[in-house]
């Protein structure tokens, strides 16, 4: 009884690992060949596309409303003790350094990761993958390295207009429906959010792209049995990429504040 | 009665072929559980066409796929121009695929690119730039598979005939020394399939390319082929030439040959 309980967890153990390490072997290899294979130029630039402007929209309204909303929670639980000017403060640190990167990735997770995934795995299931093989194309090169850089580009970006957007959308709320001093607010806001904070959240965003991007396209690449199969490895993909981003975000936070510590100092 | 060159015969031997354009030895490989390929030898020569046959599910398809190492063996060794593929990586594979075209069962094109696109694919990969160059290979190409005039359609749009014949296209552009055909003229009427078998034909006569035909089509096998090689439960039960196959009064041929299932066979013995 023990030992086959033993072994259905070692087995899950096992196959969790196997997992990983295929994600982290098709990571290997896609940098492998950036560094040695030229890189196709188009493809890239159609992934860009793809990835930062088509998520425009998904942004805008991620930042605003995240942005709009944690304003004014602050501000009514602050405003109890007559700290409402504070608010800026911490909308915006809390925007740089958590909600810009987290909630900006688990929104490209559900757009982009899913089409990744969606694509690629349609191509490994009607053998087009075996085509561009067969055609001395490695698929590593031609699917999954125009993704992955596209993805490290984006990622920053995206995350840096969500944080804008997220700020300038809490400094509307704030003076315009909460009516915050507007040149308190500024300068509170300015005064704690610093370099560090803003560094934080754009390595946080390069972090999170390169683990969508590439359970993504893992997910895809091993897609089996049809449509089944690739509605399966989509769904997948972006649950897998969701949880990630939320466990390396919590390491994220504790490694990088060791680096860039918070608070005045 | 199991017939087979005597070339096959007489190499069990480890050592290097020679002069032969493809041979394959004790090709085995399991897939999740089930043996697909029990011990497969073969071997084509330069310029030769030679045709697969055998029951649907029979593995033809997995066979051809391990000739360019698309799938690798369990065991067995696969020599290509007296180069061990087996075993190689990936990267090394593409100087050998170079040489070797497929035609996919099911056409495998890029659904994302159009017609033209598709045919070009190969050599824009091998480093042509000139939109020019590209256009007038791809217009020759259709121009060879009797599809004139279809460059811009997605092949979404195509019919089964047509993707094949965009897909023979793409795989015989780049002028390969070899290629592999999964079943070139199932789905076509029997004009086209006419017109790709004289197509089989012509490349193998005036590029001396070298062909493998995966078929289930006997007019086809036997209007094309130099060799036909019958497998069966994962091995080659029958290679000869197309005369030696319809000699043959073996029961297993005779039934395939004929079209008959095996229960017609036994109501034939029982009354
Ligand atoms: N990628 C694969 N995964 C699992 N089973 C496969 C795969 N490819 C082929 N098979 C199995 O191998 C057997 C032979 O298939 P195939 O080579 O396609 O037959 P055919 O002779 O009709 O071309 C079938 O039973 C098929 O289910
Ligand atoms: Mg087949």
């Amino acid at each position: 009884m023990m030992a086959r309980l033993f072994n259905a967890l070692g087995g899950t153990f096992l196959a969790f690992f196997q997992y990983l390490g295929e994600v982290v072997l098709l990571a290997a290899d896609t940098f492998r060949s950036i560094f040695t294979h030229k890189l196709r130029w188009k493809l890239f630039l159609d992934q860009i596309v793809e990835i930062g402007l088509l998520s425009q929209l998904v942004v805008v309204i991620t930042g605003g409303f995240t942005g709009a909303v944690f304003s004014a929670q602050t501000f009514f639980q602050f405003n109890k003790i007559g700290m409402g000017s504070a608010t800026g403060a911490v909308v915006s640190v809390a925007i740089c350094r958590e909600l810009g990167p987290v909630l900006t990735a688990l929104m490209v997770a559900g757009r982009v990761g899913a089409a990744m995934s969606a694509e690629i795995g349609t191509m490994k299931v009607t053998e087009q993958i075996d085509a561009l093989r067969a055609l001395a194309v490695y698929p590593t090169d031609y699917l999954v390295v125009p993704r992955a850089l596209a993805m490290m580009v984006s990622m920053p970006l995206l995350v840096a207009e969500c944080i804008a957007v997220g700020i300038a959308a809490g400094y509307f709320i704030a003076i315009f429906m909460l009516e915050i001093n507007g040149t308190y607010y500024m300068a509170n806001m300015v005064r704690w959010t610093r370099n560090r904070d803003i560094i934080m959240g754009l390595s946080k965003a390069f972090c999170f792209g390169i683990l969508i991007v590439f359970i993504s396209c893992q997910k895809g690449l091993s897609a089996r049995e049809g449509a089944v199969g690739v509605g399966r490895a989509t769904t997948e993909a972006v649950v897998n990429s969701s949880l990630a981003v939320l466990i390396c975000n919590f390491f994220l936070t504790m490694l990088l504040n060791i680096i860039y510590p918070a608070g005045y100092q | 009665m199991i017939e087979t060159s005597p070339q096959i015969s007489a190499t069990p031997s480890q050592d290097r072929p020679v002069n032969s354009m493809l041979t394959v030895r004790d090709l085995i490989k399991t897939i999740d559980g089930q043996e697909i390929l029990r011990g497969v030898d073969l071997e084509v020569a330069h310029g030769e066409t030679l045709a697969i046959i055998g029951r649907s599910g029979g593995g033809k398809s997995v066979l051809l796929k391990h000739l360019v190492g698309l799938m690798q063996p369990d065991a067995g060794e696969i020599w290509i121009e007296g180069q061990n593929i087996t075993g190689l990586n990936e990267r090394q594979l593409s100087a050998i695929r170079q040489k070797i075209g497929i035609l996919f069962q099911g056409a495998a094109l890029f659904d994302s690119m159009t017609v033209a696109e598709n045919i070009a694919f190969p050599l824009r990969e091998a480093g042509e730039r000139d939109p020019n160059v590209l256009r007038e290979n791809v217009r020759q190409m259709l121009d060879v598979v009797e599809l004139e005039g279809q460059e811009e359609k997605m092949p979404v749009s195509l019919s089964g005939g047509m993707k094949k014949r965009v897909g023979l296209a793409r795989s015989i552009i780049r002028r390969p020394k070899c290629v592999l055909y999964d079943e070139p003229t199932s789905g076509l009427d029997p004009v086209v399939a006419d017109s790709i078998n004289r197509l089989i034909r012509r490349l193998q006569k005036r590029l001396g390319m070298t062909s493998i035909v995966v078929t289930h089509d006997m007019k086809s096998a036997f209007d094309v082929a130099n060799h036909i090689a019958y497998l069966h439960e994962g091995r080659i039960y029958f290679y000869g030439t197309p005369i030696q196959f319809q000699q043959t009064s073996d029961p297993i041929l005779e039934d395939f040959l004929l079209g008959r299932s095996t229960e017609e066979r036994e109501d034939k013995v029982e009354t």
